[in-house]
């Protein structure tokens, strides 16, 4: 559905398969991030994400005349148009975790806060609200980003999923990210850009998805 | 025989009866999350505003606002709004009141702007227990969206503090 999709529904399915598929990755953390306020932290923010990826299928559901679980869970792996970036798992790695977090979150606010400016008011209305949640999760992320800035496993970690992270973002948001995270635009993105998925996506798929295929309109 | 018309004060009142489904002390009413009431003959219509988006809560809320509806003989229709009208700020002093007693600290008030990580670590955050302000930030998140947990120094007592939004 998303090859023909309008403009405006297409990048809200980019968003809400983000926020979808990164909260996804982040509950793969409860239960076994490195001490318990972690595993809190990271269940709560994937509560989050998955909140607002729900409020945006709700708007991309009214518009094809169907319901929100329904454009969440019932399209094929190619037509998801999440970032490869946000598909990468990569539990048990805290320092890759940790620079995805903090990449992913400096990206988002960025493009939360673009939608909120922008001229289309029911988005701009709901973005004001994921704005303030999101707060939470930039401070959460920036304070580890700090406290893991002199770790080589970290800035590693940064270097490799530099080029991914900026896929997030249009061509014209993506500068103003570069400023952020205090680094040069990579000059090729070609094979990490929406539309490619990450080897993994398959798997992940199929677990997202598992209840939904098993039990066909089942409700909860 | 006639029915009396419903009023929006009767709903309204309906409404401050149904608990918030996580912390039951509290009503919807005071939790701030009921927007606005209109009736137009049988039907009511209620717009209300969740706090955090990703709350699963979202569902009881509606479920009981619906059912405070029909128990007034009213067909309801409950209408979820996601805009950024609700903010904790919007909780009513009688609402903090009984969050303080139940052991939640209020939230602070809304700042402009979005809130900072100064705020939470410098500002003013009293222990519901003792009423100290000598309190310092444990985790930003809680065992739900909308709480951070806190640790009190002077009673020693950890507590959950509502996130400002």
């Amino acid at each position: 559905m998303s090859a023909q999709a309008p403009p405006r529904t297409d990048l809200l399915l980019q968003i809400a398969d983000d926020e979808l598929v990164l909260g996804w990755r982040n509950s793969e953390w409860t239960g076994i991030a490195p001490f318990l306020e972690e595993d809190v932290a990271f269940s709560s923010i994937a509560q989050n994400e998955i909140g607002h990826a729900r409020a945006l299928y709700e708007i991309v559901a009214r518009e094809l005349g169907t319901d929100a679980d329904a454009v969440a869970f019932d399209r094929s792996p190619d037509e998801y148009r999440a970032a490869p970036f946000v598909e990468l798992q990569l539990v048990p790695d805290w320092a890759a975790t940790i620079a995805r977090h903090w990449l992913y979150e400096t990206a988002d606010s960025i493009r939360v806060a673009a939608l909120k400016d922008g001229d289309d008011a029911e988005v701009a209305a709901l973005a004001a609200k994921i704005e303030r949640e999101e707060a939470y999760h930039l401070m959460h992320a920036q304070m580890w980003a700090e406290r893991l800035s002199a770790e080589p496993r970290f800035q590693e970690a940064v270097e490799r999923l530099w080029p991914y992270a900026v896929t997030l973002l249009d061509e014209r948001l993506r500068p103003d990210l570069a400023d952020r995270a205090g680094r040069e635009l990579p000059s090729n993105t070609v094979l990490l850009e929406r539309g490619n998925h990450d080897d993994s996506w398959p798997s992940l798929w199929e677990e997202m998805t598992m209840v939904r295929r098993t039990a066909p309109g089942a409700k909860w | 025989m006639v029915t009396p018309k419903l009023t929006e004060r009767q709903v309204w009142d309906a409404l401050a009866e149904v608990p918030d489904p996580e912390i039951p002390v509290i009503s919807l009413v005071e939790l701030g999350v009921v927007k606005d009431v209109r009736v137009d003959g049988d039907r009511v219509h209620v717009e209300f505003t969740p706090t955090f988006m990703g709350c699963p809560a979202l569902e009881y809320m509606r479920a009981g606002m619906e059912d405070a509806v029909r128990a007034l003989g009213a067909e309801p229709h409950v209408e979820v709004v996601m805009d950024d009208s609700w903010s904790t700020d919007k909780i009513t002093p009688a609402g903090r009141a009984k969050l303080r007693e139940a052991g939640f600290a209020p939230p602070t008030p809304r700042e402009a702007g979005k809130p900072t990580l100064l705020q939470l670590t410098s500002g003013v955050h009293k222990c519901p227990y003792c009423g100290a302000t000598d309190t310092r930030l444990d985790n930003m998140f809680g065992p739900t969206p909308c709480r951070s947990i806190r640790y009190c120094n002077a009673c020693r007592q950890p507590f959950e503090q509502f996130k400002t939004i």
